[in-house]
């Protein structure tokens, strides 16, 4: 009740510059909204590219989420439970992709992954393997990009964790990996779940790193995001409308998400 | 915005990767005394003034940054900017309102949507430049013709159906080039990926990480040292013809027409060939 009235209670100085930012953020999705060519949607979106583009964006995105999970969530109790040295220096580094410009980050991948890279020349010349230009480029550079997101949401979420119920599983003789798996894992399961979320959604975005690492190929490599760019080239509409469906599945996962399992975030 | 920008800067950070020596561009200019716009004149003949705007195909990076250096020397208060990338995206950017003095197009078909939409008029070309196949020195999938074949050879006889082809996306117009030639020589079905310009076709066959890329005669010029390039028949089919133009309302009109007259004189146009364009 009270803090219903304060909220309501807002000083003019923070008000003004909150609506403003409220107006910002939320005029460009209006606009979007605006220009689109409704009449056209229909046809436009049964465009086979559309499709296409669209699952493999989708696939792409869950599949970097998935080992952002398996690599992200351990890699995150490292960081907040563990008693390692450096672990400052190591967390700095796990979130260097963080504030990397993706596009570097794909310069990055490819001296390191790509057919000449460090460790890719390597995997070509031993099994024939080469990464650039393919799916598996798309999902590399959308973790290298995204998993960051996974592993501070994670971190902080065990930081807020309290860990005397940890500490309680182990004076009843339960081992660090019983303790991790039944205890820190359930209770974080809301901070994990944000985390994929932001992750996910990271990833679906991704652009920079994708089209230079990955390349753009209709169908293997073309995600949305670089659908929408090139359509803009040509087909203004057309850049509109793949925003669109970018916009909707956005949306509706943000809201399906929030229900179930963000609501305690 | 960020994103458009990235391609030209990634090109050039990798040319200078891959020891290209690239024009420096104009960031050293920016920074000369009396370059501010506006700035008073002084005694005597102050030339041009204020700031000029160049929007021009990625395949003209070097030749333009050059042409803009020398005016730049000629008037020294006059500041050249220039917005390398894809002419599409070029041709986009005007059309949703953004300030340029001059457009350069590598094709007249994005020149024809400017024109179209009434941002320019009477664009005239300056330069041609056709296709060739840019290959890593150490030729991985073995692309190079026979020593002793004379002749100019077919692109099928350069180049097998599995190896790894980077062309331009067909939206800008190397691709619409590349997708022509492609389709004459009946391999439509090579490319593994299509960039959004030239010069991100040429930096992925400069690292090594494709068999070879369609890029223009202008790009093997300027990077001998770092690919090998072949000529093929079918790039007679296609070949880019460049327009210039004054934008309508450009901000900088007086400046604007003297750039456009400059790449359009002799000495604009020894430039370009020292560039490897070809005269239209």
């Amino acid at each position: 009740m009270s803090a219903r009235r304060e909220g309501a209670g807002v000083p003019v100085p923070l008000m003004v510059p909150a609506a403003l930012g409220v107006v910002f953020l939320v005029l460009p999705v209006v606009g979007l909204l605006v220009s689109t060519p409704w009449a056209q949607l229909g046809p436009r979106l049964a465009e086979p590219g559309v499709g296409e583009a669209l699952r493999l964006s989708v696939v792409s995105a869950t599949l970097a989420t998935a080992v952002s999970l398996v690599l992200g969530v351990p890699l995150a109790w490292v960081l907040a439970r563990s008693r390692l040295r450096g672990r400052s220096v190591l967390r700095a580094l796990v979130t260097v992709p963080l504030v990397l410009p993706p596009v570097v980050g794909g310069v990055a991948l490819f001296l390191v992954l790509g057919r000449q890279g460090l460790v890719g020349q390597w995997l070509d010349a031993a099994f024939g393997l080469t990464i650039p230009f393919t799916t598996t480029a798309v999902v590399i550079a959308e973790t290298f990009v995204a998993m960051p997101f996974l592993v501070i949401s994670v971190e902080g979420a065990l930081r807020a964790a309290d860990a005397r119920f940890e500490d309680a599983a182990a004076t009843l003789g339960a081992d660090r990996w019983t303790t991790f798996r039944r205890v820190t894992l359930p209770l974080v399961a809301p901070g994990i779940a944000a985390g994929a979320v932001l992750c996910w959604a990271r990833a679906l975005g991704e652009f920079g790193a994708t089209i230079t690492f990955a390349g753009n190929f209709p169908g293997t490599t073309q995600t949305m995001p670089l659908a929408v760019y090139l359509a803009l080239q040509r087909d203004p509409d057309a850049a509109i409308v793949l925003s669109l469906v970018l916009l909707a599945v956005s949306l509706a996962t943000l809201l399906l998400l929030r229900d179930r399992w963000l609501g305690r975030v | 915005m960020t994103r458009r920008l990235a391609g030209p800067v990634l090109a050039v950070l990798l040319f200078c990767l891959a020891g290209c020596t690239a024009a420096s561009g104009t960031d050293g200019a920016d920074a000369a005394p009396g370059a501010a716009e506006g700035a008073p004149a002084e005694a005597g003949d102050p030339g041009l003034t204020g700031t000029l705007t160049v929007f021009a195909a990625a395949s003209l990076t070097d030749v333009f940054t050059d042409l803009g250096q020398r005016l730049e020397e000629e008037n020294p208060q006059l500041t050249v900017r220039f917005s390398f990338a894809g002419s599409s995206a070029l041709a986009t950017q005007l059309l949703q309102g953004a300030p340029a003095d001059v457009f350069a197009s590598a094709d007249e078909a994005q020149m024809a949507r400017a024109e179209d939409a009434g941002l320019v008029t009477d664009p005239e070309v300056f330069a041609e430049n056709p296709l060739m196949l840019a290959v890593p020195p150490e030729d991985p999938a073995g692309v190079a013709p026979p020593e002793e074949s004379g002749g100019i050879p077919g692109l099928a006889e350069l180049i097998r159906e599995d190896l790894t082809l980077a062309v331009c996306a067909p939206e800008v117009p190397c691709g619409a080039a590349a997708a022509e030639v492609l389709e004459s020589a009946g391999l439509t079905d090579v490319p593994d990926t299509y960039e959004d310009d030239v010069r991100a076709v040429l930096t992925k066959v400069q690292l090594g990480e494709v068999d070879a890329g369609l890029v223009y005669l202008s790009d093997v010029h300027a990077a001998t040292d770092t690919v090998l390039a072949y000529a093929f028949t079918e790039a007679a089919r296609a070949v880019n013809r460049y327009p210039v133009a004054v934008v309508e309302d450009a901000a900088n009109p007086a400046a604007a027409r003297a750039f456009a007259d400059l790449v359009l004189s002799d000495e604009g146009r020894t430039a370009l060939a020292d560039a490897g364009f070809l005269e239209p």
